[in-house]
């Protein structure tokens, strides 16, 4: 990898927060994957939030047009994208201020000059440019005419000022990778592998990179490159991944494992729109994508797929999730296996598209009429959707039953460093389907765990009915009897309470007591797991526990509880968590509690920690 | 062929489960379900290679009655759960069993969907006008002014005609019987289970407990022959006792005439269910009773189309074939990647 010759004086830095951001339409996202992959392969440890608004492309210049890329990069191990950021840029005035509040005093601040015209800064709010009435001095900021220089680093390309323009978040890309003394190599790469059949497009964007690159060389008034030195992490082979790639090829991985086809219904909807687009190209994995005419049609068409002896999965989000609901009891009470999938949004209703919450563990746990019980499984991290899929397929198979994955928008858009696993190290699911032994067959027979034959279709002799009716035990036929009915309740329960016994003990992070434990699920892993170990560092007795799996508990996850003097549970909801805690355990805990679209930063952490040692 | 011979014959009992049947005394479900028992036997598929998909109400308790493999699902949803598992399964024949509330208003998405797909289904539809198995409201295909227990002034609600609606939907075979013109039903379904793709039977059937006599004047010994007309394909549109009233197109409007005083067979419309447009499908759906005209039964509408069962499956081997089966290692370590030592 050829890297550029340092000109000015590197500072070495342990860790630095990159944000890019600007209009929807000027390609912070692409500025923000390049950094990261980039970075990644330098060997640093990443973390990234993207943060884009839900319209596809809001009017030019507003605020709500203002799309979003962090990058935390790092030489030692690191689980958020960063609470505060070092190095802001800002594509027009709209972008500056909706993002200047994250940027810490001392930062550098990078701002594209052009676009800070009278109509740019009006559409932003600004009475007056703030890039001339001192308002940013506590910032590094450096005003560059990115429109202009862009321009002419592509001029005799052939290119219209349109195209010229769009070539800017190359521009800018280039700036910051030199600031960070970051090789141009990826990118260009990327630009031949994206742009190989437009030879014009490629060349001006590699022209607007080189030109960004070399402007910070140039220019004095820029005068320090920093240096982050890669990460010491484990031994092995490593890409960058996000969420919900890792969450469609942990699926396949299951497929492949399990001896299945894959069959995923889904209907599309933000966040979970890409598991359905990943899976859809891996077609000769033997993997069945059926876009469906709605939600209620994806998760029955899986339903369907399952009965048929399919690897059956539905994923969606909140809304989709509340409009499955009806066919989840079906799929609860014709026991058959099949993965239910929800990265979760901002709610209610349509709420917040594109911003992360974790709003929606009382739906997977509650959101179904009847007694209608499922277990319920969390990713923590993007890489963690690929584990975390496969274990709850082999949970569906092995207990009969339909499982619910939980993730939310920020694992699945963010991204960190993944060590690509031996397939060969990857555990095998068995499943057995029966075939006729001579006796008559019972559908709903049980063996030891309680779970059901998986008869298919086209078994001979294994012919059956099910359905929603309530099933007599063993015989499976249609049952109105009211003592049935109460078994077939505490049946379905204690099927999945059984799942306890199947599953590995709860780990702590920390000693095994003390005086705060933080009990946290899903997304909020990385801020809490930081947290925790700055105060552990200052000499605190805090451990963590973070839970995997949230229906049921580990089989020890109560005398941890007990282990400790208080409990604060962070999520991202009004309390979820904290409410099912305090009404199964009968003990005291307390919240942390946010809904702002927005992952918790560590120090909101740190502080409640603080608060609650006092 | 020798394959076949080798197979066990089937009789109606084989298809007949060991549930006890019940619909009320009377039903005109009692009699599709002997007619498909009947039916079945003829076709030379093994009984573990049959599923019954259905929804909600009355007609859709028909999977526990049928010694196959079935699933008695939610209100609606039988299309969605059939097309995930025929798409799946394509070895599989599948039945969709629905009725007109279930298929036609809380299903009425997943219906439309299923037909434009041409998924290979062969769907059912019990049309009898009433809610039956929550005891009497009244269903989208109730007549204008229909005075149920949801309608005690009478309905005013138009109705849909289901015939039209699957043709409105590129259905590939559409087909009406009568749930006691039982040869005809038998004849009908068959032809349903023969072909390939979506086929869509609405059958007439009576509810005698809470809409009893809905269909009389199609079943009536005396009426029938005048107020239905039997569809052959390539045959004149005739009807009647006599069979000397015919159908003719009047610009894009049927008529009916009397054969005679200068009309003659060749003057009528001829039915062609091959016909690559299905407008004369579509202008046979609207003939209604009670304005005037016999309601056709019969096949409407019987074309190829490609299935999406079929062509799904059709792209799965084509990217097995092209780029050779999936390897997960490879997968996991295209694009850019970095050793840690």
């Amino acid at each position: 990898m050829a890297t550029a010759t340092p000109s000015k004086p590197v500072s070495d830095l342990v860790e630095a927060t990159v944000r890019f951001c600007g209009d929807s339409g000027d390609g912070m996202q692409l500025a923000g994957t390049q950094f990261t992959n980039t970075s990644a392969l330098l060997g640093n440890d990443v973390a990234t939030f993207p943060d884009f608004p839900a319209e596809i492309r809001a009017p030019r210049g507003t605020k709500a047009g203002v799309s979003g890329f962090q990058i935390h990069f790092s030489s030692t191990e690191i689980f958020t994208p960063g609470d505060t950021v070092d190095a802001l840029v800002a594509m027009n005035p709209a972008a500056l201020v909706t993002n200047l509040a994250d940027l810490r005093d001392g930062g550098i601040l990078l701002v594209n000059k052009d676009a800070f015209d009278k109509k740019g800064l009006e559409q932003a709010g600004y009475a007056t440019d703030p890039l001339e009435d001192g308002s940013l001095e506590k910032y590094k900021m450096h005003s560059v005419e990115m429109t202009k220089l862009t321009r002419l680093a592509v001029e005799g390309l052939g290119l219209s000022q349109k195209e010229a323009d769009r070539c800017r978040n190359f521009f800018a890309m280039g700036l910051v990778f030199w600031l960070y003394d970051r090789s141009l190599e990826p990118t260009l790469r990327f630009i031949e592998s994206k742009f190989g059949k437009l030879p014009s497009v490629a060349q001006a964007n590699t022209n607007a990179l080189k030109a960004g690159f070399n402007y910070g060389e140039t220019v004095e008034a820029i005068n320090t490159q920093y240096h982050v030195g890669p990460a010491k992490l484990k031994p092995g082979t490593y890409r960058n991944i996000e969420g919900n790639l890792a969450l469609a090829w942990g699926l396949l991985a299951a497929a492949r494992l399990s001896n299945k086809r894959l069959f995923l219904g889904a209907y599309p909807i933000t966040p979970a729109s890409d598991v359905l687009h990943y899976l859809s190209n891996y077609k000769n994995f033997d993997v069945l994508t059926f876009q469906a005419e709605d939600e209620i049609a994806a998760v029955t068409s899986a339903i369907g797929a399952a009965f048929a002896g399919e690897m059956a999965v539905t994923a969606s989000s909140g809304p989709g999730i509340a409009l499955k609901g009806e066919a989840l009891g079906l799929a609860v009470m014709t026991e058959l296996p099949m993965l239910v999938i929800n990265v979760q949004r901002g709610g209610p209703s349509t709420g917040l598209p594109t911003k992360t919450e974790q709003a929606d563990l009382n739906q997977a746990l509650f959101g179904r009429n009847g007694e209608c019980p499922m277990p319920i499984i969390a990713a923590r991290s993007p890489g963690d959707c690929f584990y975390v899929a496969q274990e709850a397929w082999r949970i569906a198979t092995r207990f009969m039953l339909p499982v619910f994955v939980l993730t939310d928008g920020y694992i699945a858009n963010g991204s960190e460093p993944w060590q690509i696993p031996n397939v060969s190290d990857l555990p095998r699911i068995d499943i057995n389907h029966p075939i006729a032994n001579g006796e008559e067959f019972q559908p709903y027979a049980r063996d030891e765990r309680l779970a059901r034959p998986w008869a298919i279709p086209g078994t001979p002799g294994l012919e059956h009915r099910i359905g929603g009716l309530e099933k007599a035990n063993i015989t499976g036929n249609v049952s109105y009897d009211p003592i049935n009915h109460e078994k077939m309740c505490l049946l379905r329960q204690q099927k999945v309470d059984n799942i306890a016994d199947d599953i590995p003990l709860q780990e702590l992070d920390g000693p095994d007591s003390g005086d705060l434990l933080v009990l946290s699920w899903g997304g909020t892993y990385g801020s809490c797991a930081t947290a925790v170990h700055t105060a552990q560092k200052s000499g605190q007795k805090v451990s963590h526990c973070h839970l995997r799996y949230l229906n049921p508990f580990p089989k020890n996850f109560e005398k941890i509880l007990h282990s400790f003097d208080k409990i604060l549970i962070p999520e991202l909801n009004l309390g979820q968590l904290n409410a099912v805690i305090r009404a199964k355990f009968l003990i005291d805990t307390v919240g942390l509690n946010k809904v702002q679209g927005k992952p918790f930063s560590v120090i909101e952490i740190v502080n409640k920690i603080n608060s609650l040692l006092g | 062929m020798s394959i076949e011979s080798t197979l066990p014959v089937l009789k109606p009992a084989d298809f007949a489960s060991d549930q006890d049947v019940r619909w009320c005394p009377g039903c005109g479900d009692y009699s599709i379900l002997a007619q498909m028992k009947k039916m079945l036997p003829s076709l030379g598929v093994p009984r573990e290679k049959i599923v019954f998909i259905s929804g909600i109400g009355c007609s859709s308790r028909f999977p526990y009655y049928m010694n196959t493999y079935g699933i008695h699902s939610i209100h609606g949803r039988a299309p969605a759960v059939a097309t995930g598992l025929k798409a799946s399964r394509p070895d599989l024949q599948v039945w969709v069993i629905t009725g007109d509330g279930d298929g036609l208003s809380i299903g009425g998405n997943h219906l439309m969907h299923a037909i434009r797909r041409n998924v290979d289904l062969n769907i059912v539809l019990f049309n009898n006008r009433i809610y039956g198995l929550t005891k009497g409201q009244y269903s989208p295909t109730s007549p204008l002014g229909k005075k149920t227990k949801s309608t005690p002034m009478g309905a005013v609600d138009n109705p849909l005609h289901p015939l039209s609606i699957a043709i409105g939907c590129e259905a590939t075979f559409v087909a009406r019987s009568i749930d006691t013109n039982i040869k005809h039903l038998g004849g009908v379904l068959k032809r349903a289970a023969e072909h390939k793709g979506t086929a869509f039977v609405e059958v007439y059937q009576n509810c005698n407990v809470f809409n009893d006599g809905a269909w009389e004047y199609a079943k009536d010994r005396e009426t029938k022959e005048d107020t239905t007309l039997e569809l052959e394909h390539g045959k004149p549109l005739l009807f009647g006792k006599e069979r000397k009233k015919g159908i003719r197109l009047h610009g894009l409007d049927p008529e009916v005439v009397e054969l005679g005083k200068g009309i003659t067979e060749d003057d009528l419309l001829f039915h062609d269910e091959r016909a690559a447009e299905p407008s004369l499908a579509y202008l046979l759906s609207r003939m209604r009773y009670e304005d005037g005209f016999p309601e056709p039964i019969g096949v409407f509408r019987c074309v190829d189309r490609p299935r999406y069962d079929d062509e799904v499956n059709k792209q799965i081997d084509k990217s097995l074939k092209d780029k050779g089966k999936g390897d997960l290692e490879t997968l996991f370590n295209s694009g850019e990647t970095w050793t840690v030592k």
